[in-house]
């Protein structure tokens, strides 16, 4: 999790394209100034943050599945529940499944878990449009290579 | 009154906390109703889950930003319905 450049996904465990599912790892910091604010003496995981994480999860199975022809902006998050807290040093484990692409969007659900424990889910809408530029559409793909989507399915496709 | 117009009725009314009565056949989604394009992807989203189809809404769109159609061929609730009964009958056809 490099929170610094708001990269919330370490790798890509998983991605079924025939299921439309996808798994991600995520290593929650030891350290890092936003458990300076988020909570004195009592450092947690934001929910924004995981909210984020399993935005980036579900984002990356769609980029996928769309084989990076065009990209997922979030739209909107529905049914956003936040079950356990989620503590520095904490591995993450994060899910997601489409739920449906339209013309123009997507909606996925995803959740979190810690454990084998539910920390977090959500259904999350996408808006789902033309890159705007090839520079943007590059860096995607070096983040997809950075963090284990596989460039070559990707590629093929 | 179709069947189809209810249903979408009822999607646009939850969606967007519109009072049902006030949601007409002649009603314009966007003009009419203020429905933005954001809250539309919901309703489309619900029509889609609905009605099992895929409505194309980008070439709708594509459509009225080149001046190939209007948006109350579109969005005009009855014609909306229409294009839905015709979304669903050629799936059925295929």
């Amino acid at each position: 999790m490099k929170l610094e450049k708001f990269q919330l996904i370490d790798r890509v465990v998983e991605f079924n394209a025939v299921e439309k599912t996808i798994r991600c790892e995520a290593k929650v910091p030891l350290q890092a100034s936003i458990f300076e604010g988020h909570f004195p003496g009592y450092p947690l995981m934001p929910g924004v943050l995981l909210t984020e994480a399993m935005a980036q999860t579900a984002g990356w199975m769609l980029l996928s599945l769309d084989k990076f022809r065009r990209m997922a902006f979030l739209a909107g998050i529905r049914d956003a529940k936040f079950r356990n807290f989620v503590k520095p040093g904490d591995k993450i484990d994060l899910y997601a499944k489409s739920v449906h692409e339209g013309s123009g969007f997507a909606v996925a659900q995803a959740r979190a878990e810690v454990d084998g424990k539910i920390v977090c889910d959500a259904t999350i809408m996408y808006r789902v449009v033309d890159f705007p530029n090839e520079e943007f559409r590059q860096s995607m793909l070096e983040v997809a290579a950075d963090v284990g989507v596989s460039v070559k399915v990707v590629a093929d496709g | 009154m179709s069947s189809t117009f209810d249903t979408v009725a009822n999607i646009i009314s939850e969606t967007c906390d519109i009072p049902r009565e006030t949601i007409k056949p002649e009603s314009h989604a966007i003009d009419d109703l203020g429905i933005d394009s954001l809250d539309f992807l919901d309703i489309a989203f619900a029509i889609d889950k609905a009605f099992g189809i895929k409505m194309p809404l980008e070439k709708w769109t594509q459509e009225i930003n080149e001046g190939k159609a209007t948006t109350e061929q579109y969005f005009v609730l009855r014609n909306l319905s229409d294009r839905i009964d015709a979304l669903v009958a050629a799936k059925a056809a295929s």
